[in-house]
């Protein structure tokens, strides 16, 4: 079984914490992707996991061993690089072979790995090129190659795709997924952790997302979930596009304050809210969440349109709402097109889809009783 | 309507063909005067070696005859003469003698400055700074000055009158202008590779084995290239420590043919320096490619 465990994992640069002491259960078999801006300690955190920085303190378990003090070779994991990190004096064959050669495995076992991995990857025809001879997708093919040879307990991803352009990006999502599927499928060994900082890979790829800042988790869940649930204001506004929108809001009498607009809930969103004292709230809609009403109905906020995208099937209005710039993403068939910059919209939240955060924690206080 | 249609054009075509014209002919006029500039600074740098060449050919007699570089009766008896030498030995022995110092100060050069500016450029340990402020300290250090303790520590070892002084300070990387060398080009090498092999299972000599050695190759041929041309055209090393004839290297030997005879055959000492540039100038161009690569990389960047 090859779980991957951190407990109260930190890292400290001579002062500088970057990591403060998180804790992370990736499961046998998961797709766990680590998620955050950049900054956020992701890739600090998977290079301890590989054992290239060292741990301050808190421990890493694979399988059942504690690997804290290991070398990342005994480790029993495999590492794909951002760019690749191919040795470029090395042919195709010779890269993908280079740890089972280290380990002296006998020849033939080494030359059937080759194959199989390289019919898997599809890079078969280039196993006598050398690096700088491939494009880059195919050094990214290559560098899966590699991790994919030793059949290592856990994989693990740093940022594989941000050096490709979009389309490649797309299709090597789509490649790495399958594989991880296939893996386990096959029964062997497929525990990943990958690390992105783009929402839509963690979203598309990720059997669980854990998303982080500043060195600390901020929630750890299914990508539907964190969608639905953000457990904060942080979670909220990085997952998702466009960003959830985030106004400052005043709850007094089920009724909120925006600036000079009053927004009174209903009492199926009154009734989720877990912490009535909480006054000072930050409200969220996702963009997605709004609706275009008339000028005469209740529950809407106001605002002028300062510009309209028109992306074929829907519409990015963007909304000036006592001050903030609102998002709103409506259908195009529903979207009047006489509303242009400069006229005022009414626009109606969806109360089942409305969050509101404490302004002070950024805890997400609408989830009670949502289940 | 016609005709006027026509010759507009056509003298629009003429005018810039007179135009095209008189830029190729400035183009010509520039390159030519550049080429000429070029061409003849260079012939001044180059004649002393094209007649030192030219002047081995000559007789005695005809070498400061005139400042032509063409022999007028050519002959080859300077090489003849000057391989045998007034000692026992031919020039051949001394020739030995430069590579019995040459190769082991190129091999221990190469694997002690490896290894030294790998630990500079990717390790950290107490007191680093210290130890590399120190090593660029000593580039700074005249020769000179140490010269005297050198000498007396050699003394005391009892290596005097051998070859273990040349090379040995080099093969325990004494040479700090090469590990400084290696250490600016170690630095401009992204560190994904050797984390990767150290991934793959890689132990810290493997990964400088088999990924920092190979990366390093363009910085490591120049190293040695400068180790080889350094070491042949020194001469103040073996002056020093070397006394039985036996064992000069080709530096002294072509001091010792000026030394012992009364009348100086000339020709034969310049024959003699042709020879012994030889070796040098030959590495050079066939390494020439990556000679320049490995300085412009390891000396301009970082």
């Amino acid at each position: 079984m090859a779980r991957l465990q951190l407990r109260n994992l930190e890292k400290d640069y001579g002062g500088f914490k970057a990591v403060h002491g998180i804790n992370l259960d990736v499961n046998d078999g998961e797709f766990m992707v680590l998620v955050g801006p950049s900054g956020c300690a992701k890739s600090t955190t998977l290079r301890m996991i590989a054992g290239l920085e060292r741990v301050t303190g808190g421990e890493i378990r694979i399988g059942d061993n504690l690997v804290n003090d290991k070398a990342p070779g005994e480790r029993g994991i495999a590492m794909v690089f951002q760019n690749y990190a191919l040795y470029p004096h090395m042919k195709v064959r010779k890269n993908l072979s280079f740890g089972l050669r280290l380990k002296r495995r006998p020849k033939d076992e080494i030359e059937q790995a080759t194959r199989d991995v390289s019919n898997i990857l599809e890079i078969g025809d280039y196993l006598e090129r050398l690096p700088k001879q491939l494009s880059g997708g195919q050094a990214q093919r290559v560098a899966v190659g590699r991790a994919l040879i030793k059949k290592p307990q856990v994989f693990l991803f740093d940022e594989p795709l941000s050096n490709l352009d979009a389309k490649l990006r797309a299709s090597m999502r789509v490649r790495i997924t399958d594989l991880h599927k296939q893996l386990k499928a096959d029964g062997l060994q497929s525990t990943v952790v990958y690390v992105t900082h783009d929402q839509t890979e963690a979203m598309t790829m990720g059997d669980r997302i854990c998303v982080m800042k500043e060195g600390r988790i901020m929630q750890v869940a299914d990508p539907v979930t964190l969608y639905n649930r953000p457990a904060n204001s942080f979670v909220a506004g990085f997952i998702g596009s466009p960003e959830m929108n985030l106004m400052e809001a005043d709850l007094a009498d089920s009724t909120l304050s925006i600036g000079s607009q009053r927004l009174p809930l209903g009492s199926d969103v009154m009734a989720r809210l877990s912490q009535m004292a909480a006054k000072r709230l930050t409200l969220g809609v996702r963009p997605q969440h709004f609706r275009v009403a008339g000028s005469d109905e209740a529950g809407t906020l106001a605002g002028k349109v300062s510009h309209v995208e028109f992306m074929g099937h829907e519409v990015y209005l963007y909304v000036k709402v006592e001050g903030s710039q609102v998002i709103a993403v409506v259908p195009s068939a529903q979207y009047d097109r006489s509303k242009i910059s400069g006229d005022t919209v009414y626009l109606a939240p969806q109360s089942e889809n409305i969050h509101l955060f404490d302004r002070v924690s950024g805890e997400n206080i609408s989830l009670a009783k949502l289940d | 309507m016609t005709d006027h249609a026509l010759s507009t054009p056509l003298s629009v075509d003429r005018e810039a063909e007179q135009i095209l014209k008189a830029q190729r002919r400035r183009q010509i006029i520039s390159a030519t005067l550049r080429y000429g500039v070029l061409f003849s600074v260079g012939l001044v740098m180059l004649y002393p070696l094209i007649w030192l060449i030219g002047a081995s050919f000559k007789p005695n007699s005809e070498i400061f005859a005139g400042a032509g570089f063409i022999p007028h009766e050519g002959t080859v008896a300077g090489y003849v003469n000057g391989w045998q030498t007034s000692t026992p030995y031919t020039f051949g022995r001394f020739f030995w003698n430069t590579f019995l110092i040459v190769i082991p100060k190129i091999i221990g050069t190469a694997i002690s400055c490896t290894a030294v500016a790998y630990g500079f450029a990717r390790f950290d340990f107490p007191g680093k700074k210290i130890l590399f402020a120190s090593l660029i300290a000593t580039l700074l250090l005249p020769n000179v000055v140490t010269r005297i303790p050198q000498y007396l520590l050699f003394r005391d070892l009892g290596w005097l009158d051998s070859f273990l002084p040349l090379w040995v300070p080099s093969a325990f990387a004494g040479d700090a202008f090469f590990v400084f060398m290696l250490v600016q080009f170690l630095r401009a090498i992204p560190r994904d590779m050797e984390e990767a092999a150290r991934v793959d299972g890689a132990s810290t000599w493997q990964v400088l084995l088999f990924i920092v050695v190979p990366l390093l190759t363009p910085a490591l041929i120049s190293v040695c290239l400068f180790q080889f041309m350094w070491t042949m055209n020194d001469f103040l090393g073996p002056l020093i420590y070397i006394s039985s004839v036996d064992k000069f290297p080709v530096s002294l030997a072509l001091k010792l043919s000026i030394d012992t005879t009364e009348a100086f055959e000339w020709n034969r000492i310049l024959a003699m320096s042709v020879l012994t540039i030889m070796p040098a100038l030959i590495v050079f161009f066939v390494a020439q490619k990556y000679f320049i690569e490995g300085i412009s990389a390891g000396g301009v960047k970082g």
